[in-house]
């Protein structure tokens, strides 16, 4: 899996957000829209598009992109 | 000893006994003098609610909802019964665009229409005596409010409460009486699955009037007095117990 499409991937879930803010260290859960339902989406997009079962807690521990994507790599 | 709650003599159905609320009822049923027959999905749990149940003649029947031929098999080993709870549920939090076809499947099939057809099947059997007491176990999700990611599950507790108002007019006149208990949030494992935090959780429980989740024992007495002869002229209605959540 590449970080590139992650990213992009992430950012989807976002609806305000331009995509272009993204990148591996965006602190994802800074930006003005972040709530628990972008949470929940984030978990919903890695189940479907990368087979992996995130938990609700490793999003809370994670800062930025790259912190979600090392978890989903070590899985996939 | 005067007791109009009393389930003494009452052979019942409760299903989802292996965890959560449906295990309190069947529990708590078993303490007012109820033989029960427990049915749930994993042995291990069956068994440990079984354990738990007070005096004697009671049964177990494993069994998965999304298997449909387990629901036959249920019907098959029935004796005449005098009372069904259907408690059997699960949840997937996902947010609407996520929520596919085999997620709305999957969600509808356990908490609507396995529990629609075991109680088709058990009536059209004849093995629930006339005058008898069905509840289900609803939600105040879907009926009178929802949460975030929760539009399936939210969708198969509205479709129960519909299921229940029609059965009861159709079983009316057996005397059988169908009701529904809708409870708030309960501390259960229904959300062991990870997707919402314990501090997600914990925000939620602020939100409550009275400052906490349910516990499953106080949904299963709203049970008992729908399975008891106490409630013997209410149907097709719904109990909210919730703590005081949609009142604001």
């Amino acid at each position: 899996m590449e970080i590139a499409d992650f990213i992009k991937n992430v950012a989807a879930q976002y609806e305000e957000t331009d995509t272009c803010e993204f990148n591996a260290n965006t602190r994802f859960k800074e930006k003005d829209e972040w709530s628990s339902l972008t949470a929940m989406a984030i978990i919903a997009m890695v189940d479907e598009v990368y087979k992996v079962k995130l938990l609700g807690e490793e999003i809370r521990k994670s800062s930025t992109i790259n912190d979600i994507f090392d978890i989903v790599k070590s899985r996939t | 000893m005067y007791n109009p709650f009393s389930l003494e003599g009452k052979v019942l159905l409760v299903t989802g006994a292996s965890s959560g609320i449906g295990k309190a009822i069947a529990i708590e049923c078993s303490k007012l003098g109820a033989k029960i027959i427990i049915c749930g999905r994993n042995k291990g749990r069956l068994e440990a609610t079984n354990f738990l149940l007070v005096g004697n003649g009671h049964q177990q029947i494993l069994a998965d909802f999304q298997q449909e031929e387990d629901i036959n098999s249920i019907v098959d080993q029935l004796p005449i019964i005098d009372g069904i709870v259907n408690c059997a549920g699960i949840t997937k939090p996902l947010p609407f665009q996520f929520a596919n076809k085999t997620v709305i499947k999957e969600v509808l099939n356990v908490n609507f229409v396995a529990p629609a057809v075991l109680n088709q099947l058990i009536i059209k059997n004849k093995k629930l005596r006339n005058g008898s007491s069905i509840v289900f176990i609803s939600s105040i999700s879907g009926v009178f409010c929802s949460s975030i990611g929760g539009s399936i599950y939210s969708a198969s507790k509205g479709a129960i409460n519909g299921l229940v108002k029609g059965m009861a007019l159709d079983l009316a006149h057996k005397g059988i009486r169908v009701n529904c208990v809708n409870p708030g949030m309960i501390s259960t494992n229904i959300f062991s699955e990870g997707v919402i935090t314990k501090e997600q959780l914990a925000d939620d429980e602020k939100k409550y009037p009275l400052k906490r989740f349910g516990k499953p024992e106080e949904v299963a007495y709203a049970v008992i007095y729908l399975l008891s002869d106490a409630s013997v002229w209410m149907t097709g209605s719904n109990i909210v117990i919730d703590g005081g959540y949609t009142l604001i």
